[in-house]
């Protein structure tokens, strides 16, 4: 499918909980409502016309004034694909984890825990991955503080 | 595999600094005589932050910091980025830059195949094919040091073009080498792929059966191992390999269940070849050119976001890049094939022998310093 007919059957399908579509764009994208990504993640993974089986890629980007979480998907299938994105605020980020759609998201959802501190909700070890566990603050944040000190050695 | 378990767990650290974890890998065991209950990995040992580094400097600044990600591929690493800003701003190569950057691509991909075939023998105890490949890959290593100075590091692949062209009489040392070693490939077959120990200790070893492996983003060799015929360069062509006649290679199950450690070794190999008919069409399609024609003066990208990904040796390599139209990236997120197949680790080894763990983990073939960044 295009990345047109994609939009379209999301539209279709969910409605005005699609928030916003950006068919035409380099890397074609959809925001959606931050409630439903685990209901819009069933169903574009089990829906036949779609099957967006394989989780290419899932973080997060600060923008300032708020954070986004990025779910790029492809289909081995059909060989398409399509991007999901969404909104969050960046006082407390919460979103509903994906792993139980796609298995890889566990180890990418704890990274974007890591980086930027958005809550899965629902996720089976969210804690942090790749720095350590008594890290303060999230590293890719823009207004992240380097420390001057960890553990008594200078970084 | 069917296990029962006797209920006393003892927890077993497996590095951080264990000769077979390659790198800085932490695996926590929970361990019941033999049998591993749970292995969970602990990574992070290695962690630059390079995707905030990257924020920092301009595009083309960032192209050395690539290379330390995967450093035994580092050529990959670099073409995945280039391309990908290149997509951004649209630029188009000539069709010399096109083919030498397959031909280092591919070299690359031999080399790194090599390192991983004779590792894997190595942890699984079998030392003179190491030797081997690290014999083969340093005349590799010499083809790249002579076209652009270093070894390992290369900086080499340019956004819009090539740090330099290679120099007269490469593509001949490039046949010369094919020439030696491809029959080379076949000795290592005797030697390892095709020895009874080996098989013993692989091929019913570690399966990760194919919607398993979807399901965990897994890539590359990895993938195939199980089966899935699926190939970036093939399936999602870039760099025009559309062009280019080779077959993906994928694993057969000749030796046990299809989707064990040994199919995925011998994707590798057969990849290897596959790698050499591919660098032997690169060169009949070079042409006279400029390099460094299209080069930008300064890499400056609209305003936008790309995802561009490309088959580097351990798997698909993406790029997800947001920039907001200044010198400098505003987001650049790597996805990372070893990161996605080590989540992955888990489940494979689970109920598994402990020495076993070690051929799981070697199948794998992985970069810590990629799946760190």
């Amino acid at each position: 499918m295009t990345s047109q007919e994609i939009t379209a059957l999301l539209a279709e399908k969910f409605g005005d909980r699609i928030l916003e579509s950006n068919p035409d764009a380099l890397n074609p994208w959809s925001v959606v409502e931050p409630a439903d990504i685990l209901e819009i993640g069933r169903f574009v993974r089990s829906d036949e016309r779609l099957s967006l089986d394989h989780l290419e890629l899932l973080g997060g980007v600060d923008y300032k004034d708020r954070i986004e979480v990025v779910y790029i998907l492809y289909s081995m299938k059909h060989r398409h694909r399509h991007t999901l994105k969404c909104r969050l605020p960046r006082e407390a980020p919460r979103i509903h984890s994906v792993e139980s759609v796609w298995s890889v998201a566990n180890w990418h959802e704890r990274e974007a825990f890591d980086m930027f501190g958005i809550v899965f909700e629902g996720h089976s070890d969210l804690r942090r991955i790749l720095c350590p566990d008594d890290w303060e603050g999230y590293p890719l944040r823009k207004d992240y503080q380097f420390p001057k000190i960890y553990r008594g050695m200078p970084v | 595999m069917q296990v029962e378990y006797s209920g006393e767990v003892m927890t077993l650290n497996m590095g951080p600094q264990h000769p077979s974890t390659h790198g800085v890998l932490r695996l926590e065991l929970k361990t019941d005589g033999e049998i591993v209950a749970d292995a969970i990995p602990h990574i992070g040992y290695l962690h630059r932050c390079f995707e905030k580094h990257v924020e920092h400097v301009e595009y083309n600044g960032v192209v050395p910091y690539t290379d330390r990600m995967d450093y035994c591929a580092a050529m990959n690493m670099e073409l995945g980025y280039v391309l990908a800003v290149e997509k951004l701003m649209g630029i188009r190569v000539n069709n010399r830059v096109r083919c030498i950057r397959i031909i280092m691509a591919e070299l690359d991909r031999i080399a790194s195949h090599l390192i991983a075939a004779g590792t894997y023998g190595n942890d699984i105890g079998s030392v003179t094919p190491y030797l081997w490949c690290f014999r083969d890959r340093e005349t590799i290593l010499d083809l790249f040091e002579e076209t652009c100075g270093a070894r390992l590091l290369y900086n080499y692949i340019w956004i819009g073009g090539l740090m330099a062209d290679v120099k007269p009489g490469f593509e001949k040392k490039v046949i010369e080498f094919l020439d030696y070693f491809e029959p080379q490939v076949g000795n290592l077959n005797t030697l390892l792929s095709d020895n009874y120990i080996f098989i013993k200790r692989t091929a019913r070893v570690g399966i990760l059966p194919p919607e398993v492996a979807v399901s965990y983003g897994i890539t590359g060799p990895n993938l195939r191992g199980s089966g899935v015929k699926f190939d970036t360069r093939k399936d999602d062509p870039y760099l025009g390999y559309q062009d280019i006649d080779f077959e993906v290679a994928v694993g057969t199950g000749e030796h046990g269940p299809l989707g064990s450690c040994w199919d995925r070794y011998m994707v590798r190999i057969r990849e290897v070849k596959e790698s050499c008919r591919i660098i032997r069409q690169a060169i009949a399609q070079m042409t006279p050119g400029n390099v460094q024609e299209s080069v930008p003066k300064r890499v400056k990208p609209p305003a936008g976001e790309v995802y561009m990904r490309t088959e580097c040796p351990r798997g698909e390599l993406g790029y997800y890049i947001v920039s907001d139209g200044s010198l400098k990236p505003y987001r650049l997120k790597v996805k990372s094939p070893c990161f996605t197949a080590m989540s992955a680790f888990r489940e494979v080894s689970r109920g598994s022998m402990i020495a076993d763990v070690i051929a799981i983990l070697g199948s794998f073939d992985i970069v810590l310093g990629e799946i760190d960044r």
